[in-house]
């Protein structure tokens, strides 16, 4: 609290985002300890969490006031004009204070209590178990086991403690290859396919830079290739652009060239030993040892595949321009085209998609292991696995199993969660969206196979919510060790039990659960296939959203749908008794009024003139009229806004979780 | 026309009636040929018989679903009649207002102007000797004519071709007054030319121009330029161009999508379309469209308009009359602009996929409002496909006037009778509809608007994933009613035993 000076200001405007007439809301800005609230006139609330302040500007005073720009990571970005400077400067301070934490400890899920005991929120952190899950999938069997190399940490830090490598590879073999292993990330097992007995493997980049070889990890590949029974050929994929490797690699050759010769020289010519030249040689010698590829001369049985994924550089600035384009102020479409199309976001997603198509495919055609990564092996190889996995598994496509496979693949393996969401003050080039990525993929998913998905599109969205949100301790740290050494289960709340007991609200009304566990998803990844998610991007900007929602009409019906059959149960044995028992009048007097008349259900019902339903109908409908001069038609718009209705005020349900 | 004709509901029940020295009576209110009749259906209390020439004015207002109408008579009396319903409310008061408005049947041969119909609707103080005038004052003798009247405020939307006023400034007294004679007093309008402003004075070098503000300074003119011709003719063999590669990669298929500038017309015209809508129904203000011909982006900008204020035209029958009354009569000359598609390399300069643009809007704003609409996207994909190509007359022909010369009526089949057959209209049926009798403003931003799938991929992916949601979603909806119907079956089933019951217990 000792960052906030001011606690309330009042007659501050909000600014419509893509407004051109200057259209605003006043009310009266609240500063919490973790929360700025705006209450309009209206009532309406905008709770905006320190957490999710991405970026805070104070631009030049104007004649109404000083303007305070608020972007957020869930893509809000809101614009108020603070009557007096001095207010402004105060909340502006306090904001950048409260967004960007120096420890762990500061952040909102240390400090949230949902008013649970110990036991529940205990059970809570055990809703996902992992060992469960790799049972599930056939795991250990023959071929695979538990492995207790990394028990303490002692190979991988990045690692969890529980891993899974083919039975025949030994500790020794382990540890030779975690060596030879960027980070000590060696292959280990992500998925098992039960029914092709293949598996989907993943690590970080060899260290081969000097054409150095690792016998312990060729033997490791080998191990992984023979617990296929079925086929001995396996597939590396190096998820990196094959051009940026082979551009790397060929100054590797030079540099190499360069040191070989130099180096003897340097042997040769006593003078120059100790030279600031050797250090600059052993620095570049370094850094050559640090990134790489494997040489298929040195691996039997491998087929090499690069798939061209960019790196969280490339993809942090990809996204920033994405917004730069649709946050314009009348945007033409032309500009928004030539705009998506620079920005190379859809780009970078679709390449995402078909690496992970490569994998599915090389498992349910070829029947083939694959082992995945990129340079550390956290960041586009979790993507990759897990979204081939999300192909091959349909359980992953349920609500609980999407959980379990990002509590797999991205928070045990050690995506940097809190480095990539900036959850502290830290590194901006640690900054990407890898994750956004991977929940946009699954949502293309969604798009063309809409039945295939237990969960909605709010639930990724609420799931984006809260990798920033820091209010769970889930997506804090960058690694399960320093989650334990957090004690993040004795301090914090699992984000998954509150998602499970709200699941009626990301359902999705069309799933059919009947397909069999390996109903493979095959998507179509010609270009015109992937679509700019507007949900995602303009989640907080209404106005560009269709005005009636068939999800809505559909979820609401099935709902409805539940109510009516066990109301003609009631009813029905009702009335059976009513017959048996012709004379008990004051019986079935009470039994009629105990079956609900109208029951709730029907009174929020959207569709259908029944009955009472119809007045309830119209109040809802009003809304969704919206109102002319939230679409900027024209330049005439100062003309023609004159006094207007109540303003639309739908505020989408996904994102009030926070609150 | 006969005032029968004029009256859309007969009949309402729960009116209110407050008049002088009386107590409010409840009851049926009822419209004939010359009456205004409120009955209370009791003995003993009279009723009101009001005729309608005894009617000199009427105000309407609303609060909530309740609609008032205050009808002055000429006999000095003043009467109030409170309805329940906006939408029994809006056709009481249009049926017993008197018309400022007439049919004229100055076109009866065709030799006013060639692409109108035999009867349009005018402003009745103009009579047909100045219709003569203006028509030879407006491209290709399109006078204005009434394009659609909102019931809620009576302001309309008038169409015409633009004025023939040239280089020396030519002006048309009667074109002023027809134009004048929309407005109501004191009131201003708006002229909606669909070309930009240089268009549009380049225009008046070949004689054409537009509306000197000097000469009708009770209008304001606003230029809203939508393309035309080959320009659009090209937009659609790029988009269909770029569809149809697959091998693109991603920055390819968004820079052919952008180049083709598909969707940018589609922003311009809705855009041109909500702001016609926003000056009448947020402006209380009439409008008269035109852009050179009045055949083409004039169309498209009235019909969609009326999309968006007009409930009716968003039901299926409401769409098709539509589709006659503002393409087929006012002369859109389908067979010159539908001849030939994006495959074909003529490149005539007439051909334009004018229609298809103007069903894309339309299915732009059903994916805004997919409960408002009570056709689904395959009735607009089937319109798409008749207007090319069409075993039934409908779409052929350039004009009432060519239709009638080829005998179309007797030689061949309406499309429609066949749409309208309860087995095809299921197919083009909307599952979600539920009449909303609100305007629906969609939105116009980029980010929006979409490319539509079901016409410019729909031979290029496959939508059978789709399709089978979508059949799960109509099942879901089909189950619904099933069940709904089955609750109150049961319902009164109980309630039957209830009252028996209850006979019993008191003999």
């Amino acid at each position: 609290m000792e960052h906030i000076r001011t606690t309330k200001v009042e007659q501050v405007k909000l600014l419509d985002r893509f407004s051109t007439s200057n259209k605003s809301l006043t009310g009266t800005l609240y500063l919490t300890a973790t929360h700025l609230l705006f209450i309009d006139s209206h009532q309406k609330e905008t709770w905006i969490l320190h957490h999710h302040i991405a970026l805070v500007e104070k631009l030049a005073l104007t004649t109404s006031g000083c303007p305070l720009v608020i972007q957020c990571k869930n893509f809000r970005i809101v614009h108020f004009i603070v009557p007096r400077e001095r207010d402004c400067h105060d909340i502006y301070n306090s904001l950048l204070q409260l967004s960007k934490q120096a420890k762990y400890e500061d952040l909102y899920a240390f400090s949230y209590n949902p008013k649970q005991n110990d036991s529940e929120r205990l059970r809570g952190w055990q809703l996902i178990d992992l060992a469960e899950e790799y049972k599930r999938m056939g795991v250990p069997n023959s071929n695979w086991q538990l492995s207790d190399a990394n028990r303490e940490y002692k190979i991988c830090e990045t690692y969890p403690r529980e891993l899974y490598v083919p039975r025949i590879a030994s500790k020794p073999i382990i540890v030779g290859s975690s060596k030879f292993r960027s980070k000590g990330r060696f292959p280990v097992l992500s998925y098992y396919h039960e029914h092709k007995e293949a598996a989907i493997c993943r690590c970080s980049q060899p260290l081969s830079g000097f054409s150095a070889r690792c016998l312990e990890d060729e033997h490791l590949l080998q191990a992984i290739s023979k617990a296929n029974p079925v086929n001995r050929y396996m597939y590396v994929m190096d998820t990196r652009p094959k051009h940026r490797m082979q551009s790397w690699w060929a100054t590797q050759k030079d540099i190499g060239r360069i040191i070989v010769r130099i180096s003897s020289k340097i042997w040769n010519d006593e003078k120059i030993r100790e030279s600031d030249e050797k250090k600059r040689l052993n620095a570049m010698a370094n850094r050559a040892a640090g990134k790489g590829y494997e040489n298929e001369d040195n691996y039997s049985n491998i087929r090499f595949q690069f798939v061209g994924i960019e790196n969280i550089h490339v993809m942090r600035s990809s996204l920033q321009k994405l917004l730069e384009v649709n946050g314009t102020k009348g945007l033409s479409v032309s500009d928004f085209y030539s705009g998506l199309e620079s920005s190379g976001w859809l780009r970078h997603i679709k390449a995402v998609m078909d690496a992970a198509i490569f994998l599915a495919k090389a498992i349910t055609v070829e029947s083939a292991s694959v082992l995945v990564h990129c340079s550390d092996g956290w960041d586009r190889t979790s993507q990759v696995c897990s979204l081939g996995s999300l192909l091959l598994d349909s359980y992953y496509r349920t609500i609980k199993g999407f959980m379990v496979l990002i509590e797999k693949d991205w928070i045990s393996f050690g995506h940097k969660f809190s480095e990539r969401c900036g959850h502290l003050d830290g590194d901006p080039k640690e900054v990407s969206p890898v994750f956004t990525q991977f929940l946009e993929c699954v949502w293309h998913l969604t798009e063309q196979f809409p039945q295939a998905f237990e969960f909605n599109e709010a639930f990724l969205l609420q799931i984006h919510e809260h990798i920033h949100s820091c209010q769970f301790g889930n997506f804090l740290g960058n690694c399960q060790k320093e989650r334990e050494e957090l004690k993040l289960k004795e301090k914090t709340y699992s984000l998954w039990p509150f998602l499970l007991d709200d699941q009626k609200k990301y359902l999705n009304p069309l799933y059919t659960s009947k397909s069999p566990k390996f109903t493979v998803l095959e998507p179509n990844t010609v270009s015109f296939n992937f679509k700019f998610w507007r949900n995602m991007y303009h989640q907080f900007d209404r106005t560009l959203h269709p005005r009636q929602s068939v999800f809505n009409i559909i979820t609401n019906m099935n709902e409805q749908n539940k109510q009516l059959e066990k109301d003609i149960k009631d009813l029905e044995s009702k009335i059976k008794q009513c017959k048996n028992k012709p004379t008990d009048g004051i019986l079935t007097k009470e039994l009629i009024h105990s079956v609900h008349p109208e029951s709730p259900t029907l009174k929020t019902s959207l569709c259908f003139k029944e009955q009472t339903l119809l007045p309830v109908n119209h109040a809802l409908r009003t809304i969704e009229g919206s109102n002319p001069a939230d679409n900027r038609y024209s330049e005439y718009a100062e003309e023609f806004s004159k006094s207007e209705p109540g303003v639309v005020s739908l505020e989408y349900g996904v994102a009030r979780m926070t609150c | 026309m006969e005032f029968a004709e004029l009256i859309k509901t007969p009949r309402v029940d729960n009116v209110v009636l407050h008049r002088p020295f009386y107590p409010a009576v409840e009851g049926t209110l009822c419209l004939t040929g010359h009456h205004l009749i409120l009955s209370s259906r009791q003995d003993n209390t009279e009723e009101l018989w009001l005729l309608h020439s005894n009617i000199d004015a009427i105000d309407k207002r609303f609060v909530g679903p309740l609609g008032t109408i205050i009808i002055k008579c000429k006999d000095f009396r003043i009467i109030q009649l409170d309805i329940p319903g906006m939408e029994e409310c809006l056709n009481i008061a249009s049926s017993i207002e008197t018309s400022e408005w007439r049919l004229s049947y100055v076109n009866k041969e065709f030799a006013v102007c060639p692409s109108y119909p035999p009867i349009v609707i005018v402003p009745k103080s103009i009579d047909d000797e100045a219709l003569r005038k203006v028509a030879t004052f407006r491209h290709g003798g399109r006078f204005p004519v009434l394009s659609y009247y909102h019931k809620k405020n009576g302001m309309v939307i008038m169409r015409s071709g633009q004025p023939l006023t040239g280089t020396n400034g030519r002006r048309c007294k009667e074109d002023e007054k027809l134009i004048n004679a929309t407005l109501r007093a004191g009131k201003r309008g708006y002229i909606i030319d669909t070309r930009s402003l240089n268009v549009a004075q380049q225009a008046r070098a070949k004689g054409g121009g537009f509306e000197q503000e000097a000469h009708y300074p009770q209008w304001r003119r606003i230029h809203k330029s939508i393309e035309r011709y080959h320009i659009l003719q090209e937009s659609l063999i790029k988009l269909v161009e770029a569809c149809n590669d697959q091998t693109h990669n991603m920055d390819r298929w968004l820079s052919k999508l952008e180049a083709s500038n598909w969707l940018t017309h589609i922003k311009e015209i809705l855009t041109t379309a909500c702001l016609a809508a926003q000056c009448i129904d947020r402006e209380g203000a009439s409008i008269l469209i035109h852009g050179t011909e009045g055949t083409d982006s004039t169309l498209q900008v009235t019909s969609l308009a009326q999309i968006i204020l007009e409930p009716r035209s968003r039901t299926i029958r409401g769409f098709e009359a539509l589709i006659e009354r503002e393409w087929l009569q006012a002369g859109h000359p389908f067979q010159q602009r539908c001849a030939q598609s994006a495959y074909c390399n003529s490149k005539q300069k007439w051909e334009s996929p004018v229609f298809l643009l103007f069903l894309d809007c339309v299915w732009q704003i059903l994916r805004q409002f997919p409960c408002s609409f009570e056709f689904n996207e395959n009735f607009l994909i089937m319109l798409f496909e008749h207007a090319y190509a069409s075993q039934f007359g409908t779409f052929l022909g350039n004009n009432e006037s060519e239709r009638c010369k080829l005998k179309l009526q007797q030689k061949t089949m309406s499309l429609w009778s066949w749409v309208n057959r309860p087995s095809e209209l299921s197919k083009f049926t909307n599952p979600l509809f539920e009449a909303n009798n609100l305007v629906i403003w969609p939105s116009v931003a980029p980010q929006s608007l979409q490319l539509w799938e079901g016409i410019f991929l729909r031979w290029n992916r496959s939508s059978k994933y789709l399709d089978e949601a979508y059949e799960e979603m109509v099942n879901i909806i089909e189950y619904n009613k099933e069940l709904q119907a089955k609750v109150n079956i049961l319902r009164r089933q109980l309630a039957e035993l209830e009252t028996e019951d209850e006979m019993q217990e008191s003999p």
